[in-house]
């Protein structure tokens, strides 16, 4: 990491801590926001953010490998999530993991080259009336068809 | 779409604030006496009291408590929440409220899944004009010394922080891991202090029994489960969605009013919940019969059961938190032996065993999760027995 990056992430994490305080409870609330605009959570964030929190970092770290939104591996610009839980699942929800595969050419769990896009499986995102569906970032989309999942995906690019 | 919905209760007319409006002419023994007098059960699925769980909070002694609203709906199948927050927001924010005033409470926190953030800006706003009108913040609508405010926290997505302790734990910045209990959060919860841990449904009906009263409410539903239910709906058949229908209605008639046609099984309850066969379409949807937190996913004549339960077993072994063992390995180890019916390698003296595991899984597991999650593996290996032991044989003849 560069050391300018370093330093602009050191200040965002002290503004976050000046925001959300200083107690253990702001844990969360921090990594949140780290990971929203960093779309992961470096090593040296979770240093930093220990260091003000005043816990050590593993304790960060297994705060962060415990929830399924929160990552500490470098992730796409767009993180899309299908879900694959009973209700998308019985509607069909392979043809369109297997459009997205086909589409952006890497298999799920993985990330494109450019950085760009990340394709991972998600349990119940709640919109089983409405299925297939998924969510790229904080964007949810339903009733899916491989083409309309395609066009969703096209229209980032 | 708001006026699409038809309900008895939550889904009936309600004059925003009104609920609140009420408050000042009631102590906090009246709302106790009304809840208590109700019925009324929570209803993420545990069906514990709403008015023992207050009464508890408000009765213990601290200068600070918490009332928080369970918007971690993270069952397969259920979506009710959803609707209610994005709808009828003003009936779970009035019945946190409400619950504040009972219990003396002067901070309320909505625990919202982060699946949902996409609603965090329109709550928030919410919020906001409600502070505009003084139905939070301080001396709220004139009755002195009740002040109180809500503010929302985001989850990061685990299925497990559904349940209260590890809700809790995760409010705290901490994994959502289950605690111990007792000591319960009535006492000892939240940063240590008396909190109330309500699902969003069961805080929605709470401003309609204020206005309309106990006696109104319990002519719905049975004697032991009072009310109306919300049910989520999905899987196969024509018109999947919230509905809200009196608890004791038969699988049969729910089947009917969405439009199911050549059902084979319905699981009620979500992943954690059971598979019922055709045979059982005659049981009744409430606590004392098939009890569930509202989410209800129907599969026709040509799924395959074994696919719904490997599906579901799936989901716990990524799900389960890993704190105690029943839980961490049980759920790998009831998934190995679907598999292995899948693919012809196991023997029933293994399937049998599985089955033991399951029900050691159900009273030795800390939380509701690990006491769950063997309901769909021993209810669909039960109710489906002839077609998943018959699937194997069509699969060596090539059939599958």
């Amino acid at each position: 990491m560069l050391i300018e990056e370093k330093t602009s992430l050191s200040e965002e994490i002290e503004h976050l801590v000046d925001l959300y305080g200083k107690d253990r409870s702001a844990l969360l609330r921090i990594l949140q926001n780290i990971q929203r605009n960093h779309r992961y959570i470096s090593d040296y964030a979770q240093q930093e953010v220990a260091r003000h929190l005043n816990i050590h970092p593993v304790e960060v770290y297994s705060v962060i490998s415990f929830y399924a939104y929160l990552n500490s591996e470098p992730k796409g610009k767009y993180i899309i999530r299908l879900c694959k839980t009973i209700s998308c699942d019985m509607k069909d929800k392979t043809s369109i993991q297997k459009a997205i595969e086909r589409e952006l050419g890497i298999k799920f769990g993985a990330t494109t080259k450019d950085k760009k896009f990340t394709i991972e499986f998600a349990n119940c995102i709640g919109m089983c009336d409405q299925a297939p569906a998924m969510s790229i970032n904080e964007r949810v989309y339903t009733n899916l068809t491989p083409e309309k999942a395609i066009q969703i995906i096209n229209e980032l690019k | 779409m708001k006026n699409e919905r038809k309900g008895e209760i939550i889904f009936s007319e309600y004059e925003r604030g009104s609920a609140l409006k009420k408050l000042k002419k009631l102590t906090r023994q009246d709302i106790l006496f009304e809840l208590k007098n109700s019925g009324l059960k929570g209803r993420g699925g545990a069906g514990f009291p709403i008015s023992t769980k207050w009464m508890l909070a408000g009765a213990a002694i601290s200068d600070e408590k918490y009332i928080i609203c369970n918007a971690d709906e993270g069952e397969p199948g259920t979506f009710k929440d959803r609707v209610l927050l994005v709808e009828y927001p003003e009936l779970v924010f009035e019945g946190m409220v409400i619950g504040g005033f009972t219990i003396g409470a002067k901070n309320g926190i909505v625990y919202l899944r982060g699946e949902y953030e996409y609603l965090l800006k329109s709550l928030e706003d919410y919020l906001e004009t409600m502070r505009k009108e003084n139905m939070l913040g301080k001396n709220i609508l004139g009755i002195k010394n009740f002040d109180f405010d809500i503010k929302i926290f985001l989850g990061s997505s685990a299925y497990v922080c559904g349940e209260e302790t590890a809700l809790i734990e995760s409010l705290e910045g901490h994994r959502g891991e289950a605690r111990n209990r007792p000591p319960y959060p009535v006492n000892t919860g939240f940063n240590g202090k008396p909190t109330v841990v309500n699902n969003v449904e069961t805080l929605c009906c709470v401003p309609h029994i204020i206005i309309k009263g106990s006696e109104w409410f319990k002519k719905f539903g049975t004697k032991k489960s009072t009310g109306t239910k919300l049910f989520s709906v999905s899987g196969d058949c024509e018109k999947p969605g919230v509905y809200e229908l009196e608890f004791g209605i038969t699988i049969k008639e729910l089947l009917n009013i969405v439009k199911a046609e050549n059902t084979k099984a319905v699981q009620v309850g979500g992943a954690s919940g059971k598979c019922y066969p055709k045979s059982e379409f005659d049981r009744k949807l409430a606590f004392e019969d098939a009890p569930t937190g509202g989410s209800i996913i129907i599969f026709n004549e040509n799924r395959d059961m074994l696919k719904v339960l490997e599906n579901f077993m799936e989901f716990f072994v990524e799900e389960s938190c890993g704190q105690c063992t029943p839980c961490r390995i049980g759920n790998v180890k009831l998934l190995e032996g679907v598999k292995s019916i899948e693919n012809g390698t196991y023997t029933f003296g293994q399937i049998n065993k599985l089955k033991e595991l399951g029900k050691t899984m159900q009273v030795a597991s800390k939380c509701g999760l690990g006491q769950a999650s063997p309901n769909p593996f021993l209810s669909i290996l039960e109710n489906f027995k002839d077609e998943i032991f018959a699937y194997k044989v069509g699969r060596e003849n090539g059939k599958q």
